[in-house]
């Protein structure tokens, strides 16, 4: 297991991983680096006696050198990081690639419902499918969302996917993923919303296409089955 | 409370900016930042509501105008204030003290006029976000009138009786601030449309 | 007994409640900040006690409700930032320390520093007042995030949250007031011969931490009387049905969020930089050059607010500009840890307590500020944020300035505050305590951050990569740390009191230190200076060569 992460699901788990990786591995070298330093000098210039401490104030360009050269170098690395870090963000959070299947989320106090876009593909149409607290994907393909949240914030998110988005009232926020290890995954709530916050969770099953057929075939069979004391919420 | 040391430092300044002075204009950047976020917040609704425009035109628009002149005379009271304290004549800068507080009295008064003909006629705060905006900072801002004229009426009292004249020049910066915050009131809430 | 200035007596009153003292103003926010202090780690004992056996009822506390548990977390964290971190070490450390430290009888004005204190403390009450109205404390997490907070509607409670708002506007109000005369004072109040850059670094932590609050705070009042607006007078200011904004709160929040740590890093900052030299006998290194950095710092924490809302729903193009700015302040920040740690070279180190808690600080500092690059970089954000992983790395960040080097300032000034020495073995268990637990504490929560623990939430066992026994056990350490840390501050405790009461006497200068209030009596009478003092020369000058002194206090003619 990577670092305690969950098992990655997502195409773009890797990615973002790498980059928890990347910062730690040169964040983590500096860090010893710097409390060895620490130790070293504490433990080599405890006060001996007749040892007079030196007078270096620090004040030459050449002595400052001694700190500010690796502060350099700490500012190339940063922006290595940054370099390095800004098309894996781009990629998840700035491109939309083109989209299999198309899917509404709300959050609401305290669960997720979800709704697919039928077979327009369009959502916040007639054909639209209630998916209340568990939804499907199929795996292999891309997946675009369209997030909201019903009374306050929430936050999407699904570990193995590496997948987290802010769910606001009033706004349809898109989004996209594309689940390459079938399983059942949690979805959780990760923005405080209310007392049940600790209680909201959803779930995401990854399936074959196949399967994923059926789900939906059964899902559009009970949706045209006349069930008049039921609302349907086109979220 | 002032003891030897301390009158030493009174005339040990480190710079040669009296204290109180200093001591006003960085409580006015704390004020500037408050009011600037508020409306700075505003503007930027604003820019996205441009239906505003319809709410806004039921501002008076004679009120704010003619508020806007009451505080401008207030400031030039309040810099004759000043004059007069550095030409030595109290009594005059007391007179003049007393014009500003008047200023600040018609003002709040025409406002509060203006409040309970926008309350009447349904302009409630609820009523809009642009009402709740003109109401928040409008609000605000007579706060900061009314403070002033508190601040204004303890010098006044001050200077009647001989003390504290260098005070004159502090409440006097205050309260051109107050007056520049309402001239970017003026035309964001009465005019914009 | 220590001269006093003053022939006129004051009452009790005057002299130890209603006081335009520094002295007694400072121990005035000392007294309330510990006291705050002690009631936020308390807060924190009943949320580890809740994580690690969840759905239990906690000893000493009860049975737990979802509520009640959002409600100590929301006041665990209010408390410890503004009722805990701000008393402390801005103003108690500051209001005792600027005028002392530079020459001065007392602050600019001492009558607005008395009301501030007063006003703070309004606001306390305020704040402990919210915990027993109906409805309960504000529930939504500090950051009190709308709709939720802009609503009884969605957060239950009507008073809770109304009372934590203008709780934090009077905290605000009085740190502002108090701003301003720090300022002035450090500005216009030098003794004469002091230059800004005789200065010591503590007063220009104070300084810059002051001007940075007094810029950063304003859109926040302005986003807090809008909160409170939208809750008590129907306005939609934060309400997208009524055409408003809920991220619009984040930014005005985060605006002034992300300078506030800083407010409250750079005191601690400042506290090191005086202890360094005293217990290496060295000039603090690159005087000049710390300063500068401290202004960058300053400066670039109002650039970075939105690393805090990377996935909040703003415009994502948006969040590389915020990465590359964010991990920029890791520059200022590792050109002041290396100037500190380049005193230390060939130094003449001794490891009083004061000193312990210092390099400790340093220590574990650098955990929350290389941690920093993970949280501020937008792609690796999108899977920690609002997980266990940031609860982690700002503690790292927060105790270190807000616990250890306000502890070491503690050890260190103790002596000036009161005339008496404070037990060392009694200060070195507190440290070795102290540094131990933190780290049982905060570490297992980095772990359980990347298993995908989120924030916030009462019961884990809800959730099945959380609901495993490998995950029960960093829930366990993480408690047993918690439990630990309360019960190191004992020692302390009992040391601070005993010591005030019985500890040796300190003398004027116990640790043979340069800065002016090391020339006046411990503790110093009011007015603080027989004679004005003159200033010869910066505050760092020891072990200056062909001197039989290690030492050369600023005031000493050459």
């Amino acid at each position: 297991m990577n670092l305690w992460l969950p098992q990655a699901a997502s195409s773009y788990a890797q990615d973002l991983d790498w980059i928890l990786i990347f910062i730690t591995v040169i964040v983590g070298a500096w860090f010893v680096v710097a409390e060895l330093l620490l130790l070293v000098l504490v433990i080599r210039y405890r006060r001996r006696e007749g040892v007079k401490a030196a007078y270096l104030p620090g004040h030459s360009l050449r002595a400052m050198a001694v700190v500010l050269v690796p502060c350099a170098v700490i500012l190339g690395l940063d922006l290595v990081i940054d370099g390095v870090a800004a098309p894996i963000w781009d990629h998840v959070k700035v491109e939309l690639p083109p989209h299999d299947e198309l899917i509404g989320i709300r959050g609401e106090q305290w669960a997720w419902r979800f709704v697919l876009a039928g077979p327009d593909g369009r959502l916040g149409t007639g054909d639209d499918i209630d998916a209340p607290g568990e939804v499907h994907v199929p795996v292999g393909s891309v997946v675009q969302f369209e997030l909201s949240a019903k009374d306050v914030l929430h936050s999407f998110f699904v570990p193995e996917l590496r997948l987290k988005q802010d769910a606001i009232p009033g706004r349809k926020i898109k989004g996209w993923f594309k689940v390459t290890r079938p399983g059942s995954y949690e979805v959780i709530c990760a923005e405080i919303c209310g007392f049940g916050h600790t209680l909201m969770k959803g779930k995401m099953v990854a399936e074959s296409p196949q399967a994923y057929r059926q789900w939906l075939r059964s899902k559009q069979a009970a949706a045209k089955a006349p069930v008049p004391h039921e609302e349907k919420d086109n979220g | 409370m002032a003891n030897a040391t301390r009158a030493e430092h009174i005339l040990n300044e480190s710079t040669e900016v009296p204290t109180g002075r200093l001591g006003i204009w960085w409580f006015l950047a704390s004020e500037v930042v408050i009011f600037g976020g508020l409306i700075a917040t505003y503007i930027l609704f604003r820019w996205r509501h441009h239906e505003w425009g319809v709410e806004a035109a039921n501002t008076i628009n004679a009120a704010g105008a003619f508020n806007t002149l009451v505080l401008l005379t207030s400031s030039l009271t309040m810099v004759l204030a000043h004059a007069a304290v550095g030409e030595g004549k109290l009594d005059k800068a007391a007179r003049n003290l007393g014009f500003t507080l008047l200023g600040g009295v018609i003002f709040l008064c025409v406002k509060a006029f203006e409040y309970a003909h926008e309350i009447r006629e349904g302009f409630v705060p609820a009523r809009s976000l642009f009402w709740s905006f003109y109401y928040t900072m409008t609000g605000l801002h007579a706060l900061h009138v009314l403070g002033g004229m508190v601040a204004i009426a303890v010098v006044l009292a001050a200077v009647r009786k001989g003390r504290a004249p260098q005070r004159v020049e502090y409440v006097g910066i205050y309260w051109h601030f107050v007056d520049v915050v309402w001239i970017f009131l003026f035309p964001l809430l009465y005019l914009a449309h | 007994m220590s001269a006093t200035i003053h022939a006129h007596p004051q009452g009790f009153w005057r002299k130890y409640v209603f006081s335009t003292d520094h002295k007694t103003i400072a121990k005035q926010y000392l007294a309330t900040g510990i006291f705050m202090a002690i009631t936020g780690g308390l807060l924190a004992y009943v949320i580890r006690m809740n994580l690690a056996h969840p759905g239990q009822p906690v000893p000493g506390y009860g049975a737990l409700n979802f509520t009640a548990y959002n409600a100590i977390v929301t006041m665990h964290g209010t408390i410890m930032i503004f009722w805990v971190a701000m008393p402390l070490l801005l103003a108690a450390l500051g209001n005792f320390l600027i005028p002392l430290m530079i020459g001065a009888a007392d602050m600019a004005f001492p009558r607005l520093n008395m009301l501030s204190f007063w006003t703070f403390f309004v606001s306390t009450v305020i704040l402990l007042a919210s915990f027993f109205v109906p409805g309960g404390a504000a529930a939504g997490g500090w950051t009190s995030y709308p709709p939720l907070s802009g609503s009884a509607i969605y957060s239950g409670g009507q008073w809770g949250v109304t009372l934590w708002i203008l709780a934090v506007a009077l905290e605000f109000a009085a740190f502002l007031m108090g701003g301003i005369n720090f300022i002035t004072t450090a500005i216009n109040n030098r003794a004469p011969g002091m230059k800004l850059f005789d200065m010591p670094l503590m007063v220009w932590m104070q300084l810059a931490a002051s001007i940075i609050f007094l810029f950063s705070v304003g859109p926040l009042i302005a986003g807090a009387v809008m909160l409170l607006l939208d809750r008590v007078a129907d306005t939609g200011f934060y309400n997208p049905a009524r055409g408003g904004d809920p991220v619009l709160f984040q930014h005005l929040f985060w605006f002034f969020g992300h300078p506030e740590v800083y407010v409250i890093l750079l005191p601690g900052l400042g506290a090191v930089a005086e202890i360094l030299p005293v217990f290496s006998r060295k000039p603090i290194f690159g005087y000049r050059m710390i300063v500068y950095a401290t202004i960058i710092t300053g400066v670039l924490s109002f650039i970075v607010w939105a690393h805090h809302q990377f996935i909040a729903g703003i415009d994502p193009r948006l969040a590389t500009p915020f990465s590359i700015t964010t991990i920029l302040i890791s520059v200022p920040i590792a050109i002041i840890t290396f100037s500190f740690m380049a005193t230390l070279w060939k130094g003449s180190i001794e490891l009083k307590t004061p000193m312990l808690f210092a390099l400790g600080m340093i220590a574990v500092f650098l955990v929350g500020g290389v941690t920093g690059i993970h949280n501020g970089t937008a792609a690796a954000d999108i899977y920690i944020h609002d997980t266990y992983f940031v609860v982690a790395h700002f503690h790292y960040a927060l105790i270190p300035p807000a616990f250890f080097a306000f502890l070491a300032a503690v050890y260190y000034w103790f002596p000036k505050v009161s005339g008496r020495m404070m037990n060392e073995p009694l200060g070195q268990l507190h440290f070795w305590a102290m540094f131990t637990f933190m780290n049982v504490t905060f570490l297992p929560m980095f772990v359980l951050g990347l298993m995908g623990h989120q924030r916030r939430i009462a019961n884990p066992h809800n959730f099945a990569a959380l609901n495993t026994p490998f995950a029960d056990e960093l829930q366990l350490l993480a408690t047993i740390g918690a439990i630990g840390l309360l019960l190191s501050q004992v020692p302390f405790l009992v040391n601070l009191v005993w010591s005030a009461l019985r500890g040796p006497v300190a003398g004027e200068n116990p640790w043979r230190a340069n800065t002016l209030e090391w020339s006046v009596p411990s503790p110093p009478g009011h007015g603080n200076f027989e004679k004005v003092p003159t200033v010869y020369r910066g505050p760092y000058e020891y072990s200056v060569p062909d001197r039989k002194d290690d030492w050369f206090p600023q005031n000493a003619p050459a």
